[in-house]
């Protein structure tokens, strides 16, 4: 579990980026965090590994001040995946997969099976193993940053918009990966993203973002959907537009499901 | 006489085997040339590649750095060979500091920037996976950025061995004392056998540190760069290798 309380952050030059900002992350459960840019949601993520240091409040891990721990040795407990894959390009895939191992002092054999292991975690073919990051493609890439965000078996993985980069159907690919890793896995998944769509797939939590991190709703895809908070949260999961606006009509003694303008999306089971 | 007679003529007095012996022999002009080259060098690095890598890895005191190497490149190096000569006095030192500062700035300024040219999300990637800051100089600034660093050692040491030939000036030998003869004596031959020799010597660094250069490219870098020229190719593309499978 992650608990931010209060958590305040000024930088440098003024922005206030999160101002007061509180939530409970539950263990083992996917929480999103969405919202458009200048929410503070990458600000969010970033202070939970100590690449950003809040300037006031607290962030604890299962109870513990995060700011008591070394953030080298915090970082090396905490998986991090970020959009451009931020893979070292002059490093081989199964290399970079194993980064925070070696770094561990884990065996370079030992390293190296773990880290093939987790190219079929990730669904690479293990053929990709000696490649460099610039001979593959760009979903390849994130498929590797996820592997190596696993590496070291961390209770928590940290995802700064890891598919914003990649085209809508490698996109829907990776989302259903993650899916099926996070049934078998159950780790502690805090992900950002701008798209309503992938944090209502992917979300146990959804924690709505207004500017300056203060949260505009919080809680499951279902609870946002059937009950916006307010006009901007609705405005942002698009509750009265097409896909959303669903009704239902019977055609032929059947409930069939339309969209706000009457294109069939589907067939209710009763 | 013509150019080309006169050219011939510096060639045989190179293979002339009365001048490669003892100590002003050309071996051994040759040899103080490529001391000043390397000695500098060598000392210049001392300095200037951890403070340059100090400035590309913090990002601290660039500023300072880029006037700081702008000031010295503008120096006048026979200026400067003649006050230190005037200061400690003739020799083989007084060139040799000269040169030492003339070599600075090209390696101060291939070091930071070869740190300065890593992508900074690479850098971020790095250092959120947990890498301690020496490590990420270490595994990751150090090997993208060497290429640059080197690069920098190129260009010092093409100044100095160059440059080096101003040494007789403070009396500290080098080839430049066979240029300086053959000027005083009219011996043109000696002239151009001396310039050749320079210029051969600067050619052949140059090829050499090139190669160097292009040897720590990164293995992986290198081998995007080759993709990245071929995806910008507007040309029907041949197969070239395997196809890369996209994961099951």
């Amino acid at each position: 579990m992650i608990e931010f309380r209060a958590v305040t952050k000024q930088f440098p030059d003024g922005t206030v980026a999160v101002d007061d900002f509180s939530l409970i992350i539950p263990a083992r459960q996917t929480t999103v965090l969405v919202g458009s840019s200048g929410s503070g949601k990458t600000t969010i993520l970033r202070m939970i590994n100590r690449m950003v240091e809040k300037t006031s409040g607290d962030i604890e891990i299962d109870g513990e001040d995060i700011h008591s721990l070394n953030p080298v040795k915090l970082r090396r407990s905490i998986g991090y995946v970020m959009q451009n894959s931020g893979l070292l390009p002059h490093r081989k895939v199964v290399d970079n997969v194993a980064t925070v191992p070696l770094l561990n002092g884990v065996k370079k054999a030992a390293a190296r099976d773990a880290a093939l292991r987790l190219l079929d975690t990730v669904g690479l073919d293990r053929a990709l193993a000696d490649r460099y990051p610039s001979q593959l493609s760009g979903g390849q890439q994130q498929r590797v940053g996820v592997a190596r965000g696993l590496a070291a078996d961390p209770n928590i993985l940290l995802m700064d918009e890891p598919f914003g980069a990649v085209d809508p159907i490698v996109r829907a690919e990776l989302q259903q990966e993650l899916v099926r890793i996070q049934r078998d896995l159950g780790k502690t998944i805090v992900f950002v993203t701008h798209d309503i769509d992938e944090a209502f797939l992917l979300g146990d939590q959804v924690v709505l973002l207004e500017k300056g991190g203060r949260i505009a709703q919080a809680g499951s895809p279902a609870e946002i959907l059937s009950q916006p908070a307010n006009d901007f949260v609705a405005t942002f999961i698009g509750a009265d537009r097409g896909r959303r606006a669903l009704r239902v009509e019977v055609v032929n003694g059947r409930n069939v499901v339309v969209d706000e303008d009457g294109r069939p999306t589907g067939v209710l089971q009763s | 006489m013509t150019g080309v007679n006169l050219f011939l003529q510096g060639i045989m007095w190179i293979f002339d085997p009365t001048h490669s012996d003892g100590s002003g022999g050309i071996p051994s002009r040759i040899g103080e040339q490529l001391a000043y080259t390397f000695g500098a060098v060598a000392i210049a690095s001392l300095v200037a590649i951890p403070l340059g890598l100090w400035i590309g890895h913090t990002g601290r005191g660039r500023d300072i750095a880029v006037s700081l190497s702008g000031g010295l490149r503008a120096l006048p190096s026979l200026g400067l060979l003649i006050i230190f000569a005037l200061g400690i006095g003739i020799g083989f030192k007084a060139p040799l500091v000269s040169f030492v500062i003339l070599a600075i700035p090209p390696i101060l300024a291939g070091a930071y920037s070869g740190l300065e040219a890593v992508d900074r999300r690479t850098i971020d990637a790095a250092r959120a996976q947990g890498m301690t800051e020496w490590q990420v100089l270490t595994k990751v600034e150090l090997p993208l950025g060497f290429s640059l660093l080197v690069g920098g050692i190129r260009s010092g040491v093409l100044q100095v061995v160059a440059t080096a030939t101003l040494a007789y000036f403070a009396s500290g030998g080098a080839l430049g004392v066979f240029i300086n003869e053959g000027l005083k004596t009219r011996n043109y031959a000696e002239l151009m056998g001396a310039s050749i020799l320079v210029t051969a010597l600067a050619l052949i660094l140059e090829g050499i540190f090139a190669l160097l250069q292009r040897l720590f490219v990164p293995r992986g870098v290198a081998a995007g760069r080759i993709k990245d020229v071929r995806s910008r190719s507007t040309r029907p593309r041949t197969t070239v290798g395997s196809p890369i499978h996209e994961g099951k």
